[in-house]
């Protein structure tokens, strides 16, 4: 008992740090793509009187009262805190960022008969059942709108869950886009990596040395001067474009920026080394007797490798293809740079959410999202190959 | 030899600039034979095995197997089965697979294959371990599957590279015997490459000592026991006392040597030159006869000798003795025979006219 005490108390202080720094801020960023916490300390009132609406129709009286009454409370109070909820509202339902702060402006004044003829009386928007909709989806505290929205669906008044409006179906899009693109690069990287790996890991002395430099290099320069420097190559007036000019292969400048091909090239130029590497460690692994063995045994160098040589490095291959493949799924910077609006990959959405439309609930679903498909690809790995060493097949 | 299945002929081999590992190499192994290299390591015995089964060309030469000129042969077509040192088993196959890969990358129908790889398992005594994985056997169990599918196919001749370097004593001797065994029940041709000189007397038929890249002698078991060649060979082959002396008289095959020690033996000479020339005298230590008493009651010819220790081992007791002004001979006699003399004591030591050789002073002392 005393050995497990002492390694955890050692550890201690990694375990600290990982979940201060780690853990804690990526768990509390996910935690907002399932709650809702904008709304309710507006709207409290408002949200208790729909927790009884059916969603059908406009609600009762007592809603249009509670409304007035929150509105009325929050403009004495908190000032951003109607321009927060109504941001969160306008995510759901588009025309509640003018809205909500507008009614609040006008239900101020004191008025005559009842709250449903006078908020109706401000916009005919309140008539309708959507617009109460999204202020009880958005009631809180856990809300399943942003995961819904992640997946293009959204729920109505009613709670009934169906397809999102076409044009703004996208996120199913980018995440079938984003896997693609990463198996793509996958896939690239395996069938440039192997030889690599292969020859890397028969080669001895210096020239193995060099070879091993050459494929570690890229890690010492930042991936932004990488990227930045593949934009210089590629452009239209670039070292490439001028060199298939010039030796008259093209007529024109070819388009190589802004495209699916510049997105593929850049990221397989920086993943190739995670690929390399666990193939090199594989094939150093890999007992040199065997393929011997198998050629005493008659085996034809080709059958060498497709029965033997092939066979042991697969451990080092999915180690490779998972290291490259979980990259590539969260590669943000590089398609930003070298891509077109379609090449886009979904950390580019979750950069756009967090930064530019400050909406932190889909940012976050999007990330949810993510790591899941991450998850679902680890998970089918280990499942097809098993977490074992590699080269302890 | 009439029809040699493997023939060395003048076969070098050098590497880079240095010296050969194997120089000027002619050796003849018979059908059915099984043929040991022993040497000391670096000798270039693994080098020859190497060559034979395709992985080092000769740097001259020619390798004959059945009167064809492998040469330009790849491994892969010369049909030899090599069992490798650290067995070079297949972890991602299980045993059964590995055994009946080289059936499967020679076209063998599914049915033939099953019953080939069955009864090469049945003949090293592992049926039904066809579906575990190498990793799930004992080294003994490892290698036996290795033995197992270097024979499967039939090959006109089995290769072995220090097959049990890695097992512990007692499987070593009982996989020597069990290779043995198939060799004799099976009838194929083996070269089988070891260090150990114990080992290579047990199995072989004949045993080719290497050392320096050249052969020493090549000769069977008890040939080589009994009438080493030279004074490498007496040393390497058995435990064996070499005193070194100088040759006072030779006439024909006796001759007399004045040791560095002091008395004068009578030896037989098998290598070595005429009078005043070095030599090495090697008597086999339990064929030397020690008494608990002075010279002269042994008879004539005993030396005089001082117990230096006696080592209780069971079966035998050795005796290190000392002889003359600072020399040293080792005399094994087997326990329970009379009583062990004490250290010490005065002792008288002799040996059958005969056991005594001589040769000429090659092997650099340490």
């Amino acid at each position: 008992m005393r050995r497990p005490f002492g390694a955890a108390v050692l550890t201690a202080p990694l375990l600290l740090f990982l979940l201060v720094t780690f853990v804690a801020p990526i768990g509390a960023f996910l935690w907002r793509g399932v709650t809702d916490d904008e709304v309710r300390p507006v709207l409290p009132r408002t949200v208790v009187a729909l927790a009884s609406w059916n969603g059908t129709g406009t609600p009762g009286e007592e809603a249009f009262a509670a409304l007035v009454e929150d509105l009325r409370a929050a403009r004495s109070g908190d000032r951003g805190a109607i321009p927060r909820a109504a941001a969160r509202l306008n995510a759901d339902r588009p025309g509640f960022r003018g809205l909500l702060p507008m009614t609040a402006r006008r239900v101020e004044a004191p008025f005559e008969g009842s709250a449903r003829a006078a908020v109706l009386a401000i916009s005919e928007e309140w008539a309708a059942p959507e617009t109460w909709g999204a202020i009880a989806r958005a009631g809180g505290p856990m809300s399943s709108f942003h995961v819904l929205a992640a997946l293009d669906l959204r729920q109505d008044a009613t709670g009934a869950i169906g397809q999102a409006p076409e044009d703004t179906r996208i996120f199913r899009a980018v995440l079938l886009r984003s896997l693609w693109i990463s198996l793509l690069v996958t896939a690239v990287c395996l069938a440039l990596g192997w030889p690599l790996a292969w020859l890397i890991a028969t080669a001895r002395g210096l020239p193995a040395t060099l070879l091993l430099a050459a494929v570690m290099l890229p890690f010492w320069i930042s991936l932004v001067v990488r990227t930045a420097a593949w934009m210089v190559l590629l452009q239209r007036e670039g070292i490439v474009n001028a060199a298939l000019q010039a030796s008259g292969i093209v007529d024109a400048p070819l388009p190589l920026l802004m495209n699916r091909f510049a997105v593929v090239l850049g990221m397989v130029h920086i993943l190739l080394p995670f690929m390399v590497l666990p193939l090199v460690a594989a094939f150093r692994g890999l007992d040199p007797r065997l393929p011997r063995a198998a050629a005493s045994l008659g085996a034809a160098p080709w059958r060498v490798f497709l029965r033997v040589t092939l066979p042991l490095s697969l451990p080092g291959v999915g180690a490779g293809c998972i290291l490259v493949f979980i990259q590539a799924l969260g590669f943000y910077v590089t398609p930003a740079l070298l891509g077109g609006p379609n090449d886009q990959m979904l950390a580019w959405f979750v950069g756009f959410y967090a930064t530019r439309s400050v909406n932190w609930g889909l940012a976050a679903a999007l990330s949810i999202m993510l790591l899941v498909a991450v998850g679902l690809c680890v998970a089918l790995y280990g499942r097809l190959a098993g977490f074992r060493r590699p080269g302890a097949a | 030899m009439a029809d040699p299945l493997v023939r060395f002929e003048r076969v070098r081999k050098t590497y880079g600039t240095g010296a050969a590992a194997v120089q000027s190499l002619d050796l003849d192994i018979a059908r059915g034979e099984l043929m040991t290299l022993l040497g000391p390591s670096g000798s270039g015995k693994t080098t020859t095995l190497m060559m034979l089964a395709g992985f080092e060309l000769p740097s001259e030469g020619r390798i004959l197997l059945e009167g064809r000129d492998i040469a330009q042969t790849a491994p892969h077509r010369r049909g030899i089965g090599v069992v490798f040192q650290s067995y070079a088993l297949f972890p991602h196959m299980t045993v059964a697979e590995n055994v009946a890969f080289p059936l499967s990358v020679r076209g063998v129908g599914r049915s033939e294959r099953d019953s080939r790889v069955a009864k090469a398992l049945d003949m090293v005594r592992l049926g039904g371990f066809g579906d575990r994985r190498p990793a799930q056997l004992s080294g003994g169990q490892q290698q036996r599957v290795a033995l197992a599918r270097a024979m499967v196919f039939e090959p006109p001749i089995v290769l072995l590279d220090e097959p049990l370097g890695a097992l512990d004593k007692a499987l070593r001797e009982e996989m020597q015997l069990e290779i043995r065994h198939i060799h004799q029940r099976l009838g194929v041709t083996m070269m089988y490459v070891t260090h150990d000189q114990a080992e290579a007397l047990t199995l072989s038929d004949r045993i080719a000592v290497f050392e320096g890249g050249r052969i020493r002698q090549c000769a069977d078991p008890k040939a080589l026991y009994d009438r080493p060649a030279d004074a490498f060979v007496a040393g390497f082959v058995g435990e064996n006392n070499l005193l070194p002396g100088t040759i006072e008289a030779r006439d024909g095959e006796e001759c007399s040597i004045r040791l560095r020690c002091g008395p004068l033996v009578q030896a037989s000479a098998v290598d070595c030159g005429g009078r005043g020339e070095a030599c090495v005298v090697a008597i086999r230590p339990e064929r030397i006869a020690v008494a608990g008493v002075t010279a002269s009651d042994l008879g004539e010819g005993a030396l005089p000798a001082t117990v230096l220790e006696a080592i209780f081992l069971g079966d035998h007791v050795r005796l290190r003795l000392g002889v003359g002004d600072g020399g040293e001979i080792l005399a094994k006699r087997p326990a329970g025979v009379g009583s062990l003399p004490e250290p010490g004591g005065p002792a008288a030591i002799a040996w059958p006219e005969g056991a005594a050789f001589a040769f000429r002073d090659t092997t650099p002392r340490v």
